[in-house]
């Protein structure tokens, strides 16, 4: 097994008195591709949340590529290799796409403010390379040819690609995709996952996915785990994970209430 | 390369304005009343400009501008008039002063949000004035005598490199960050931005250039007292943005010279403008809210070419 | 007993507050808004008072009265004509109409009757007490009294009857509120009128008290009373009252001090050490952004 990327220990964090999320433990080698699963409220965005640092875990420890990321800022977490994208899509919607992507790419380049002010040639040198690589981002996606459109005229479909587009401009190590088949239909979804496989593979990607279609996490995940009312309840294979008596009552509980 | 070339139009354009109005003034066909008029106009657009890059672009609602004119005003004024200093060199002082306010303030103030960074803004703007007020160093709520030195060359200039910079830094990386900031601050954040700095940053610059103006505003008259750097004031300023349109650079530009205009040939009718400005307000807020100009610049109607050169690209 | 003195004076400075404090809080409760018009409706209720008393020849009961009402009716032409169609709006958009709605009240008035102050005409007796030592007038216990009568009406209306059971409701959720049936458009003209209506008061009070107004009055009294609010924490009525009280106190033994001068900066200073270290008041609880 390749090196560990992703060590997850005992994390737990709390709303005033409401623990949302405890005793998670996690971990996750170079080059996987996990599913984040659970019923509604379980704790599966909370649990990115805390990975990329917007919220503050009350109790234990992240160590992300050998570094410890509990207490940084979510800038901070992204710049150490971590990038993600939004349940409900967060786009700048009045930039056009391709700023969007370049947004993500502002660390590429390196020329400063003062060079900006006065258009000293490492202004031109570091913005053509980060609109060249942006270009390249988008054409992965299919969406080059609408990069000069805003990115709130897209289509919804477009909108979830531009966010995954957007968030690898980031150039993560660890991706982490929050529902990002959410209010696709069955060919979009079939799309999105051989894309999701095209960036693994191009990018040397981990990839950590919340999702709430059992198809396509059971289809492309190498290993899944199974959040239930903020608490780890099952951890495998999809095949152990389909047969898992605590998972099927999580799930069919859920059902019942609702 | 196409842009530069572009700007260097831009440049060559103004450049002309500025040589008609000086003739014009050194000729004497423009008296003082228009001379004075032109310098106002000058000194409101850097205003409206340095506000347009923290509200329009970076999103930061502050509607203490004014307490930064006040920061430039006085300090610009201490060094011609009590310390003998050049004018321009005064100037630069004032700016970099106003500045450094604007990172005391920014720094405790941005990380509240819109309605509380407005309220804390227009609260630092009002200490500001108030430890103006109890100087006696600056005659306190009398005022402070300073020496009539601006003239249109230096307002002029004074434009050009405003809207020079901010035009600059708002289309680099860095400027992207801050549009960024403005649209989602949880994204941005997400994509590597830190917000935090981007803020202060922009906050920074807006209060060197609204110093900048301070200065130029202050030796325009030959008074300057704490009342003049009120809440109306930052209102003022605060208006020019608004109508223009958030995000529009020339939007606020416009707003600026227009109002100024009209505020000029309202002067003797104080309570009409006041009434007039208002009702603008209220009118524009509640049937076009994103101003004259929206995000647009003056700029993109001349540019239909743009998305043409934009599709060629995936061809 | 200079200190005693000085708390008496602090606590009818922040009862004004208080009133007006009330009114914004009302206000933000229900449709975050910073209502910057309110100052406004202040000074109306004041000119109200001063009218009422002067011309036509009013007690000070059926001036505060009178003025109560008008600025009832004020504060909910006002939420109708402008702020009413802002509910989707930016917040930006709204606090910029309220701004131009409070310049707009500010300005009308100095058209109309020039912008001179005015001399309040002297309706309660000026007799004083000894009180341990320090003098209070009879201003004094008028205004406190008056003052706290209208909070315990306000504190009923909003606990014990059905408008403020829809109140609290809409500030809560108004989507909700909508779907269990509230009129919530009724509701918030209700709020604004309540919250006019003390403001109204406070103005005929600030006018008996310090006896000296002006069409500009509003505007410090009117920032200082949402520093009052957002210091007990915005929304919460009682907060309201006491974030006013603090206020009060605070800017009274500032002045004793012998920095009168620097009066003004002392409610900045406390709103921008609020904002930075307690955002959500004394009162209040934190809130988090949902990501």
């Amino acid at each position: 097994m390749s090196d560990l990327l992703l060590k997850v220990e005992n994390v737990g964090i709390q709303f005033g008195g409401l623990k949302a999320v405890s005793g998670l433990n996690m971990e996750m080698h170079a080059g996987e591709l996990i599913g984040l699963i659970g019923p509604n409220g379980a704790g599966k965005t909370t649990s990115f949340n805390m990975l990329t640092g917007v919220y503050k875990p009350t109790e234990g420890t992240i160590i992300f590529n050998g570094k410890k990321t509990n207490n940084m800022s979510p800038h901070q977490v992204t710049k150490s290799g971590v990038s993600r994208t939004f349940q409900n899509i967060r786009l700048f919607k009045d930039l056009s796409v391709l700023d969007n992507v370049k947004v993500a790419n502002h660390s590429l380049a390196h020329h400063s403010v003062i060079s900006s002010i006065f258009r000293l040639p490492s202004y031109f040198s570091g913005e053509t390379k980060m609109e060249q690589e942006s270009i390249e981002f988008l054409k992965i996606f299919g969406l080059d040819p609408y990069m000069n459109e805003l990115a709130k005229n897209l289509p919804y479909g477009m909108q979830r690609r531009l966010e995954i587009a957007r968030a690898l401009a980031a150039k993560p190590k660890l991706l982490l995709l929050d529902e990002p088949a959410a209010g696709m239909n069955p060919q979009e979804t079939q799309d999105l996952m051989g894309l999701i496989a095209l960036i693994r593979e191009k990018f040397d990607l981990t990839i950590l996915l919340i999702e709430h279609d059992m198809g396509l996490v059971m289809g492309i995940c190498e290993r899944i785990y199974v959040l239930d009312h903020g608490q780890l309840i099952a951890e495998g294979k999809p095949e152990e994970i389909r047969n898992n008596k605590k998972v099927i009552e999580a799930y069919l509980g859920e059902e019942v209430t609702e | 390369m196409k842009k530069s070339k572009i700007f260097w139009i831009y440049i060559a354009v103004a450049l002309v304005v500025y040589a008609i109005v000086e003739l014009l003034i050194v000729n004497g066909q423009l008296d003082m009343y228009y001379s004075n008029l032109f310098i106002t106009i000058a000194i409101n657009i850097i205003l409206a400009v340095s506000l347009h890059l923290v509200i329009g672009i970076t999103g930061q609602f502050s509607i203490g501008h004014a307490g930064f004119l006040a920061v430039g005003a006085y300090i610009s004024a201490i060094f011609t008039t009590n310390l003998g200093f050049p004018f321009p060199v005064a100037l630069i002082i004032g700016a970099i002063v106003a500045a450094v306010a604007g990172l005391i303030v920014g720094i405790p103030t941005l990380r509240l949000k819109g309605d509380y960074l407005a309220i804390a803004t227009l609260g630092f703007a009002e200490i500001i004035r108030i430890i103006f007020l109890n100087i006696d160093y600056v005659g306190g709520a009398a005022g402070m005598q300073v020496d009539y030195l601006t003239t249109w060359t230096y307002a002029f200039f004074g434009v050009l490199i405003t809207i020079i910079v901010i035009a600059n830094f708002t289309n680099s990386r860095h400027g992207r960050a801050c549009i960024a900031v403005r649209e989602d601050e949880i994204a941005a954040d997400a994509m590597g931005i830190n917000t935090t700095y981007y803020k202060v940053l922009a906050f920074a610059i807006g209060s060197f250039f609204a110093g900048l103006a301070g200065g130029l505003f202050a030796h325009n008259f030959f008074i300057i007292q704490p009342s003049q750097f009120g809440f109306l004031k930052s209102f003022d300023i605060l208006i020019y943005v608004v109508l223009g349109g958030l995000g529009s650079l020339s939007g606020a530009v416009i707003a600026a010279i227009l109002l100024t205009v009209i505020s000029l040939y309202l002067q003797d009718f104080p309570e009409t403008r006041m009434i007039i400005y208002s009702l603008v307000l209220i009118i524009v807020m509640l049937y076009r809210p994103s101003g004259l100009m929206g995000t647009k610049e003056i700029t993109d109607f001349f540019k239909f070419n743009k998305k043409a050169k934009g599709g060629k690209v995936n061809e | 007993m200079e200190w005693l003195q000085q708390l008496i004076n602090g606590i009818s400075l922040g009862s004004i507050y208080a009133l007006i404090a009330l009114g914004y809080t009302m206000v933000y409760g229900i449709i975050k808004l910073i209502n910057f018009a309110h100052g406004d409706v202040f000074m109306i209720g004041a000119f109200i008072g001063f009218f009422a008393i002067s011309r036509w020849d009013l007690g000070f009961f059926p001036a505060l009265l009178l003025a109560m009402v008008v600025c009832a009716l004020l504060g909910v032409f006002i939420e109708r004509v402008a702020y009413k169609r802002l509910r989707n709006a930016t917040r930006i958009a709204a606090l910029i109409t309220a701004i131009g709605v409070s310049l707009l009240i500010e300005y009308t008035t100095i058209f109309f009757r020039g912008a001179q102050p005015e001399a309040y005409p002297n309706v309660v007796s000026s007799k004083t007490f000894q009180f341990l030592g320090a003098q209070i007038s009879m201003q004094s216990i008028m205004i406190l009294s008056v003052s706290i009568v209208l909070m315990l009406i306000l504190q009923f209306i909003v606990h014990k009857t059905k408008i403020g059971k829809a109140m609290r409701a809409v500030s809560y959720d108004v989507e909700a509120a909508r779907l269990m049936g509230i009129n919530v458009d009724n509701t918030i003209s209700v709020t604004f009128a309540i919250g006019s209506a003390l403001a109204g008061a406070a103005g005929v009070i600030f006018g008996v008290y310090y006896t000296k107004i002006d069409p500009l009055m509003g505007i410090i009294p009117g920032v200082k009373a949402f520093v009052a609010a957002v210091l007990g924490g915005i929304g919460i009525i009682p907060g309201a009252v006491a974030g006013g009280m603090v206020l009060g106190v605070v800017e009274t033994i500032v002045s004793a001090l012998g920095f009168s001068s620097w009066r003004d900066a002392a409610a900045f200073i406390i709103l921008i050490l609020i904002l930075i270290f307690r955002p959500s008041g004394i009162f209040g609880k934190n809130t988090r952004e949902k990501v």
